[in-house]
């Protein structure tokens, strides 16, 4: 039974980290891309902005979805 | 009361974290006990029906109402808000959706779409035992085991609730495939979208065709539960930490204190990702039925 907690202490930690990873630098590309394209046409923020919240739920999606399985993967081995 | 309630509950039967967790993700449906097989078509999830129906009436009635009491002279702040986002969407729509006619439904489509989302979302931010408890005190006084008082108070949570959104899209979406380019031109683009119309490629354009149908639809549902679950599951571990309570001493208190702060920033955050999923999902409701649209 040790064993089983070792690997899914292991599981959840490389699911959200992995996950936590991609999401990070998509957002930060993202973020930093609109950054750039508002300083240089700033009459386009607004409409940038819209969808840059859309895209960054999209891209959070997955990471968010993986951190649900995970905490359930933890909850439903540790806390029995 | 509460506490004597819990009190009385603790001595019959503590349960402990991984039963409070079980017992907060069952759903109540009508065969009264947990769903075990992973398909069954012949059960019904009442808590996810009775509350996304209720939330969509909530939230056709406040449309209603600002329609109805709306005036063409200075309007209240209601009317200007529902007024805002009438406006936001229809935007939106005129970006993604280029004919006029389809607009007519789709907007309003969307509009709908996004209000009962965000509605039903939004039942995440009401403490979670609160409407559980009440469950269990009314069915206790009907006769039954408050032990077995199921109840998910939040219906996006509920991968039924958003594929069977997902799945309607899906169904728009064709509708209008054959609408706009009628039956034959999209039987003709389901076989030589995206690679050609060489005859060898047939096979290959149909099975793109419909891996993009369902990677779209699955993902879809996918995003929306997935965010709302997980939001969920986060603050019933944050309820935990508080249910940890045995009195006063330093790791109760240091708990409570956590539970505070965690609940607080958790609560916050959601309030971005309420309206922000219901916004995603909307927008790509739009955007699919917009590639409906639009020939290869």
């Amino acid at each position: 039974m040790e064993q089983v907690y070792g690997f899914v202490a292991l599981a959840c930690g490389l699911i959200i980290g992995l996950g936590a990873i991609g999401a990070c630098i998509g957002i930060a590309l993202m973020g930093g891309k609109y950054l750039e394209s508002s300083a240089r046409q700033p009459e386009l923020m607004n409409a940038l902005q819209v969808k840059m919240f859309l895209l960054a739920g999209l891209i959070d999606a997955a990471f968010i979805i993986g951190t649900g399985i995970a905490l359930w993967f933890a909850t439903s081995t540790f806390l029995k | 009361m509460s506490t004597e309630h819990a009190a009385e509950h603790a001595v019959a039967h503590a349960p402990n974290a991984g039963e409070y967790v079980a017992h907060h993700l069952t759903y109540l449906n009508t065969t009264g006990h947990k769903q075990t097989a992973l398909v069954d078509w012949s059960v019904l999830n009442i808590d996810t029906l009775f509350f996304s129906i209720a939330m969509g009436v909530v939230g056709v009635g406040l449309l209603w109402l600002a329609a109805r009491k709306a005036t063409s002279g200075v309007p209240g702040r209601f009317q200007g808000f529902v007024e805002l986002l009438v406006e936001m969407v229809s935007d939106q729509a005129k970006g993604i959706i280029h004919s006029e006619t389809s607009r007519k439904f789709v907007s309003p489509l969307a509009l709908t779409v996004f209000i009962w989302v965000f509605f039903m979302n939004a039942m995440d931010f009401l403490p979670v035992d609160l409407l559980p408890r009440i469950w269990e005190g009314i069915y206790g006084s009907m006769g039954g085991d408050p032990h077995h008082a199921y109840l998910r108070v939040v219906p996006t949570a509920d991968i039924n609730a958003t594929f069977g959104m997902s799945f309607t899209v899906l169904l728009i979406c064709l509708y209008y495939n054959m609408k706009i380019k009628g039956v034959g031109g999209w039987i003709h683009e389901l076989f030589t979208a995206p690679f050609g119309s060489h005859p060898v490629l047939w096979p290959v354009n149909f099975c793109m065709q419909l891996i993009e149908f369902a990677a779209k639809t699955i993902s879809h549902g996918m995003r929306l539960f997935g965010n709302m679950f997980a939001g969920e599951l986060i603050f019933m571990l944050i309820a935990l930490m508080g249910a940890a309570w045995t009195g006063f001493n330093a790791p109760s208190i240091l708990l409570f204190f956590g539970h505070f702060v965690a609940g607080l920033a958790w609560t916050l955050f959601h309030i971005l990702v309420v309206a922000l999923q219901a916004f995603i999902f909307m927008m790509l409701t739009l955007v699919y039925v917009g590639q409906a649209h639009e020939g290869h």
